[in-house]
């Protein structure tokens, strides 16, 4: 029998489909798999052995019920620790909500649960989404399957680690500034970003509302469409939640066509900074695109060398904001309340044990920039900078129909590397962060092996608001392509666990 | 820590300074569902049970506008002459406290809904009534905060308290905050002023239908802002910020205290320090609360949780078009109707009873005659019971009703407020009391002639003294009559009597 853990998305559901594997069988090989590597990838913070097979034995008795199945009914999914599921543990890969049982489903997670998708467990991230390295957890970092002594990106690296390993087809991110798509260009996945307000945030616990949104993470661009259809479309608990139907996304990566599209090569988010063998990896690529009928042009976005700037006013003001509920009185961690200390300090004192360093420094900085007399100065003209980012996209648009970037400028590095330089970990989204401040869509899509460390390098493709099927277009031509060139998945190349 | 300052006649403070005032009113919005959130927003629920993700603040729940909310704010912004923004934001004001359940309460900042108003108000003086405009600076959303008791201790305060409950119940509570210009020029009557105009407002909501704007319940909550001047051409002075003023009553008194309390602090060459202070209703004064000194640092930033909110055109114009007559041009035309004096409307603004008196002429009463029996007797009785008019156990249709067999002299005034006395008992509508207490004017003149000549027999000086001029003598006639009769008769017809038989 073939090893489960190998298939696609597409594949497994239809194995399901087609009585070929059950559900159970399919959950149990990935529980398995998780058994025997997750505690070198440390992908995972929960494990849900019980509520997976329970959702795979309820795919079984639908399809033994002659029940209609959903596109992915019986496929296994890693959920990022960000987003809600009633009951089982969510902790934002902080100390603060140790012990937190969400009473609630996320709406994505409640989509998944309707479409039949087996949720496994929850993933490894930054603590509360902060970082690029999965480094900044409470928990211990999570290892790149690739090397296990670097970073598997971030702030989404279990998401991304559990599907390059083969623990997990699928997967859930959230990208805030690249936390979908960078950990994908480092691992060898694909993953998207979906247009913000594509995907409901109901439920995703929020870093910065204005440029979180929830995406997939998946082996193939195929995959990743049909998870962005299950999560995608309108809901009434989420004002910023488009009310449009979901892009054809699933058609798009189908098509996988690139004849006659318009791709335009973004001046600066190349050249200097971008490590060789990324730039030349990525270069490459363009060609290939060029090859299958895509016409390329260089098209500049003046504006997004200031994007990082403004990113780190923009997030640091609204997490502060947002992260100011945690404070020991309702739920997750209380530290110093012996009767004798007043609110205040019992607050104070939870906040200060429960938070980690990098999220005390962004609540800092956020908590300043709002501040009466600096607001105008740092918030205000971080929005002027947003608004001027916006219009860059939108004058690409008018060129071309989408853009295109290595997705980081660098494969990941070693663990440990860049945790004292916090400007040097950050400056490793430096190309992905406009599509969040404009709330584009963007997707990773591996393009290979850097020559000089082995190590995957990613494309990043990005379209305009909700033509998230644009993405998928490009990443499957493009990805197509590629599989015929090297003849077998990248992910292939991968030293064994 | 106690209040360092005396306090100088109030008389002596308006003389030497001229006061002006800031009212900030919040409004809780009686809608059936919160602000954000799907929950009830029933009154009295027991603590924690109307709560959900969202208004709980849960990690990644998210709040959605009550459509319902924006349109009665919109309504209030009409009522108040107010400009309809077309394009407005929520804001987040950050702070710490453990009733506000994210640590930040969503708000307006800069960009409120409803702006540049006024609300005319009418204040009672010796010469009747004076017409005060009390200009409008802006009209805003937000959603209340959870409620905090402090258990133990004596007080009731956190300070000395052994442990503290919180119900979120009231979190999320619709609320609409009404501030107003700096309202100057009022003088001694400012006290009169913030209470008319606080008065008005709530009529101004229960016209509306938008709250209930129940003082007592906190559906309605006031805060003072006072400061003193020099003179009325001096720039502003300093100002306390009162909270916790929670009657028409305290309104006014809480600004009397603040003239007086200030005016001692500058005439005794102190200054006056910028705070919140607490409105004390059962000592009638006012203690320091936090200062705004080190003026807390709120760090509104526009919430990005929620889409901007966009009023249409046409559905603000179609809103105006449908607004329900409001309460000033509801007195101007009950005024006319009823050929009121202007001391009269304030006697009826001033016992509550418009809606009262216009049910009673609207079933059949002289509207002299319903004023008459609402402001009088019934107001008498509602006072004893510390009840409102409206409250006591008696229909408009029956006091007309009273009114009717009183002008058709069926019943006297003693023998009307006897009926009364009936219904309040439960004992039936008018009719039925008449009837069973048998409380009819005895009209029979012969069997009056026969009470006559037995009280004259009785008092055999009597007739002679009433002979001679000294007519004050046929009272004791007329009460031997009235004793007689068991009050039943008409007095005045008994004295018609009295006389015709002594010629």
């Amino acid at each position: 029998m073939t090893d489960l853990t190998r298939l696609t998305a597409a594949g497994t559901a239809q194995a399901v489909a087609a009585g070929e594997a059950s559900a159970t069988e399919v959950a149990r090989a990935h529980l398995d798999r998780i058994g025997e590597v997750d505690a070198a990838v440390h992908a995972f913070l929960h494990v849900d052995t019980a509520g997976a097979l329970a959702a795979a034995a309820a795919v079984d008795a639908d399809r033994a019920a002659g029940r209609p199945l959903g596109p992915l009914a019986g496929v296994p999914l890693a959920l990022k620790d960000v987003l809600t599921m009633q009951g089982v543990p969510t902790t934002c890969g902080s100390r603060i909500l140790e012990g937190w049982l969400p009473a609630y489903d996320a709406t994505v997670t409640r989509r998944l649960r309707e479409a039949g998708v087996v949720i496994l467990g929850k993933t490894n991230m930054d603590e509360f989404a902060m970082g690029s390295s999965t480094e900044h957890s409470a928990y211990g970092p999570t290892h790149n399957p690739w090397d296990l002594a670097r970073i598997p990106g971030g702030s989404g690296g279990g998401s991304a680690a559990a599907v390059a390993a083969y623990e997990a087809p699928l997967a859930i991110g959230t990208d805030t500034g690249g936390s979908i798509r960078q950990p994908a260009a480092v691992t060898g996945t694909v993953g998207v970003k979906p247009t913000y307000g594509g995907v409901s945030r109901y439920g995703l616990v929020a870093l910065a509302s204005s440029l979180d949104q929830a995406g997939p993470c998946a082996r193939t661009v195929l995959d990743a469409a049909l998870l962005h259809a299950v999560i995608a479309g309108h809901d009434p608990h989420d004002s910023t939640s488009i009310d449009a139907p979901v892009p054809p996304v699933v058609e798009a990566a189908r098509a996988a066509d690139v004849r006659g599209m318009r791709i335009g090569v973004v001046r600066e988010l190349t050249g200097e900074g971008y490590q060789a063998g990324v730039q030349q990896r990525f270069d490459e690529a363009v060609g290939v695109l060029e090859e299958l009928g895509a016409q390329v042009h260089e098209v500049s976005c003046p504006h997004f060398p200031y994007a990082l700037a403004a990113y780190y006013l923009i997030l640091p003001s609204e997490c502060s904001s947002n992260l100011a509920r945690f404070d020991g009185m309702r739920y997750g961690l209380r530290v110093g309340d012996d009767s004798e200390r007043s609110v205040e300090e019992v607050m104070s004192l939870t906040r200060a044990a429960g938070f980690g360093d990098e999220v005390i420094r962004r609540v800092i900085l956020g908590t300043y920039a709002l501040s009466a007399g600096y607001y105008d100065a740092y918030y205000g003209s971080a929005q002027k900078v947003r608004t001027l980012i916006t219009r860059d996209f939108q004058s690409a648009f008018e060129q071309v129909d989408v853009l295109v970037s290595p997705t980081a400028p660098t494969t990941a590095f070693r663990l440990g590397e860049k945790l004292d330089d916090p400007l040097a970990m950050y400056l490793n989204d430096i190309a992905t962060i406009p599509a969040n401040l404009a709330g584009t869509p963007g997707l990773s899509v591996p393009v290979g092996l850097a020559p000089e460390d082995g190590l995957p390098v990613g494309l990043q493709v990005m379209a305009p608001v909700m033509a998230d099927d644009r993405l998928y277009r490009v990443g499957a031509a493009l990805e197509a392509a590629l599989l015929t060139r090297w003849g077998r998945p990248l992910l292939e190349e991968a030293p064994a666990l | 820590m106690s209040d360092p300052s005396g306090l100088i006649p109030y008389a002596d403070a308006v003389a030497a300074f001229d006061p002006v005032l800031g009212l900030e009113v919040h409004v809780e919005l009686g809608t059936e569902t919160k602000m954000f959130c799907g929950c009830p927003t029933t009154f009295g629920a027991p603590p924690n049970t109307q709560t959900c993700p969202t208004c709980l603040g849960l990690p990644g729940a998210l709040p959605v506008v009550n459509a319902v909310a924006v349109e009665s704010v919109v309504r209030i912004g009409l009522a108040l002459h107010c400009e309809i923004a077309t394009w407005c934001r929520f804001a987040r004001k950050n702070y710490f406290y453990p009733d506000m359940p994210k640590n930040y309460q969503v708000s307006q900042y800069d960009e409120p809904i409803a702006t540049n108003g006024w609300l005319e108000v009418e204040v009672p003086t010796p010469d009747g009534p004076a017409v005060v405009r009390v200009e409008i600076e802006r009209v805003h959303m937000e959603e209340d905060t959870g409620k905090t008791t402090h258990q133990g201790g004596v007080t009731g305060r956190i300070h000395g308290a052994d442990y503290s409950l919180v119900d979120y119940n009231r979190a999320g509570i619709p609320l609409m905050e009404i501030v107003t210009k700096p309202i100057e020029g009022s003088g001694a009557l400012a006290p009169e002023v913030a209470r008319a105009y606080v008065a008005e407002l709530r009529a101004l909501m229960v016209a509306l239908g938008v709250s209930d704007a129940h003082m007592h319940q906190g559906s309605l909550r006031c805060d003072v802002n006072v400061s003193l001047r020099s003179s009325p051409s001096a720039p502003l002075g300093t100002r306390s910020e009162t909270k916790n003023v929670n009657s028409l009553r305290s309104v006014e008194r809480a600004v009397r205290h603040e003239i007086r309390r200030q005016a001692a602090l500058l005439t005794a060459g102190g200054r006056v320090v910028q705070e919140t202070r607490h409105w004390h209703e059962d000592t009638e004064l006012t203690t320091p609360g936090r200062s705004k000194e080190q003026a807390e640092d709120y760090r509104y930033f526009p919430e990005p949780d929620l889409v901007p909110i966009a009023p249409a055109r046409e559905w603000v114009e179609e809103l105006r078009a449908r607004l329900p007559e409001l309460p000033a041009a509801r007195r101007r035309r009950l005024q006319a109707e009823w050929g009121a004096s202007d001391l009269e409307m304030q006697s009826v603004a001033n016992a509550g009873a418009f809606d009262v008196i216009e049910a009673t002429v609207a079933d059949g009463a002289d509207p002299a005659a319903a004023r008459k029996w609402w402001l009088g007797e019934l107001a008498r009785i509602a006072n004893e019971r510390d009840v409102e008019v409206g409250e006591l156990p008696i229909f408009p249709a029956d006091v007309a009703r009273l009114a009717a067999l009183t002008a058709d002299g069926t019943l006297t005034d003693t023998l009307a407020r006897q009926v009364v006395e009936g219904v309040l008992a439960g004992e039936g509508s008018p009719d039925e009391v008449v009837a069973a207490r048998g409380l009819r004017v005895v009209s029979d003149e012969s069997a009056l002639l026969a009470a006559i000549d037995e009280a004259l027999a009785a008092n055999p000086d009597v007739a002679e003294k009433i002979r001679s001029g000294k007519v004050q003598a046929a009272g004791v006639v007329v009460g031997a009559v009235m004793k007689a009769t068991r009050g039943q008769a008409d007095a005045a017809r008994v004295r018609d009597l009295l006389m015709q038989r002594l010629g």
